[in-house]
């Protein structure tokens, strides 16, 4: 256990990481609760273009994801959002796009620059080869992800509830949708660094639609879903380390790790709620007075 | 009570959507205590005249006053229940917090416990009778469990003057006398303003004072022995129909082609 905590990479991933847990669980609730998983999934895959093009431009590869994340943001919100259907394809044509531009962006940094595995690290996350320049500007995404989501979290859960009892509370949905995709850019580049592109979508929504179904409150789904993030992240990276004496040298991906347990933490979360439904339902069936529901 | 300033008034009303013209020349005042029925058909222009109300459509004419003011700079004066709002079954929410949405909701900060914000709470639940309900989730409830809630989310403020939109459709003969009995309580003890739409006018009688009848975009108003006769709602139909009572129950129904007035309708028909 000193050997794996005292690994400088080991370190390195394990704050990111953490970085990455706490922000996806935060805003994954906001966006799941709006129905606006598929927009998550699509600012995630998009960012990798930014990712891609960082590299051709020598710039840091979170300004790189945060800086596609919100064209893709402002591009969805331009291109209309009014009726569900037409947000879907909205999403679906900025996605599409942008995933053109990171191919090429991509096909670039292998032809024209000297960097090799840059694809699979903007795609899929490289959480042990992050350089340790970038846990401070990681840090400072998360901050201002808990200051805002802080400062306007009545605003956004009443917009999540209902759009019209928010308009009448003075409140605007549309402003509140634009600063939950500025937010959702500055968490969906924090996870594309740590686990990549395409694999951030599974931290942003496994746990919080996990967490969702096991609560009562929004408070109580947010702390669950950061539990399981961090638990997820924490275990991946140990499993990864470990995993290169469980397959005599040859260690799997942290990210493989990270969403398998998403997706385990997802299933059980399932089966418990659907317990406690059944539960419920007794209870309700059995005590004459609440019969009426 | 006239001579007391009006909480609703209402003044030649004229509101189009998309190029059609959805209202015309709409007038009624409203005063605190009373209760308002809004009756039309589909399509006759209540849900329009409602948001109008509410400062979430803009007039093309007219003017709304809420207790003398526009209605956006008195949105805590009006509590507002949508005709349905789906509330999704894993949606993490008590019927308490969506209460207290209703009070704190456009509040910057983090939600942080207090007495008071407490107290309104509970005191909006017990109003409407959600005691009951209030830890369960909203999206768990039956549909007149989640209009109760969403009417508390609209009490908690204290509002003078609540609007309902169509709170009777969807809701059995049971909760449709107990959801008018609750109206008549609140009129009662909190001296509330209520102003209600239905297509049937029947359940609200025995609580209303004024009806306003919507038909196609223009309105007839005043008390319901005024409004609902023969000659007038032939007027605004531009048909001639008859209006039968039974035991307290209203019926309108359009007079069969032989016996319509042929004058009357060539007349109407031009409007």
């Amino acid at each position: 256990m000193w050997a794996f905590l005292s690994s400088q990479p080991v370190q390195t991933a394990l704050i990111v990481g953490t970085c990455a847990a706490l922000v996806s669980a935060l805003i994954g609730v906001f966006t799941v609760l709006r129905g606006n998983a598929f927009a998550g999934h699509a600012l995630a895959d998009v960012s990798s273009a930014g990712g891609a093009a960082s590299f051709l431009l020598g710039i840091s590869p979170l300004l790189g994801f945060l800086g596609m994340a919100w064209i893709a943001a402002f591009g969805m919100e331009f291109l209309g959002v009014r009726k569900a259907r037409e947000r879907d394809l909205a999403t679906g044509v900025v996605l599409g796009a942008g995933l053109g531009l990171s191919a090429l962006f991509l096909y670039l940094d292998v032809t024209t620059t000297s960097t090799t595995g840059a694809t699979v690290s903007v795609m899929f996350g490289s959480l042990f080869a992050i350089s340790r320049g970038l846990i401070w500007p990681a840090i400072l995404a998360v901050l201002a992800v808990f200051a805002l989501v802080g400062g306007f979290y009545r605003p956004l859960i009443l917009t999540a509830v209902d759009p019209d009892l928010a308009t009448l509370r003075g409140v605007s949905p549309r402003w509140m949708g634009l600063l939950q995709l500025l937010v959702l850019g500055l968490a969906v580049a924090v996870c594309a660094l740590a686990i990549g592109a395409v694999l951030a979508t599974a931290l942003l929504i496994g746990p919080a639609g996990a967490a969702i179904r096991l609560s009562r409150r929004p408070l109580q789904a947010i702390v669950w879903a950061m539990l399981m993030a961090l638990a997820a992240v924490w275990m991946g990276i140990w499993m990864a380390y470990e995993s290169y004496y469980w397959f005599s040298g040859n260690a799997w991906p942290v990210s493989f790790f990270v969403v398998a347990l998403i997706f385990l933490f997802y299933l059980l979360a399932m089966l418990g709620s659907a317990q406690q439904r059944k539960f419920r339902y007794r209870a309700a069936t059995a005590l004459p007075g609440i019969q009426e529901s | 009570m006239t001579n007391q300033r009006a909480i609703l008034a209402v003044a030649d009303l004229s509101v189009d959507l998309g190029g059609r013209s959805i209202l015309r020349d709409v007038s009624f005042d409203l005063h605190p205590g009373q209760l308002c029925a809004l009756i039309g058909e589909n399509g006759a222009g209540k849900t329009t005249l409602l948001r109008t109300l509410l400062g979430l459509i803009s007039q093309r004419t007219g003017t709304v006053m809420i207790d003398g003011e526009a209605p956006r700079k008195h949105r805590a004066l009006v509590g507002y229940v949508p005709q349905k709002i789906t509330f999704d079954p894993d949606l993490p929410l008590r019927t308490r917090d969506l209460v207290r949405l209703g009070l704190d909701g456009h509040r910057l900060g983090l939600p942080l416990w207090n007495t008071r914000t407490h107290a309104a709470v509970d005191a909006a639940l017990q109003a409407v009778g959600a005691e009951d309900f209030a830890d369960r989730r909203v999206g768990e409830l039956s549909g007149g469990q989640q209009q109760r809630a969403v009417i508390a989310h609209a009490l908690v403020r204290k509002p003078r003057l609540l609007i309902l939109d169509e709170p009777l459709a969807n809701l059995d003969f049971g909760s449709a006398n107990a959801l008018v009995d609750l109206l008549g309580k609140l009129i009662a003890q909190q001296q509330m303003t209520v102003l209600v739409t239905a297509h049937d006018m029947n359940p609200l009688i025995p609580v209303m004072d004024r009806l306003v009848y919507l038909v196609d975009g223009r309105a007839a108003t005043g008390k319901v022995a005024e409004v609902v006769q023969p000659e007038v709602l032939s007027k605004l139909y531009g048909y001639p129909v008859s209006v039968l009572r039974h035991g307290g129950r209203i019926l309108v129904l359009p007079d069969a082609p032989e016996n319509a007035d042929v004058a009357n309708l060539n007349r109407c028909a031009g409007h």
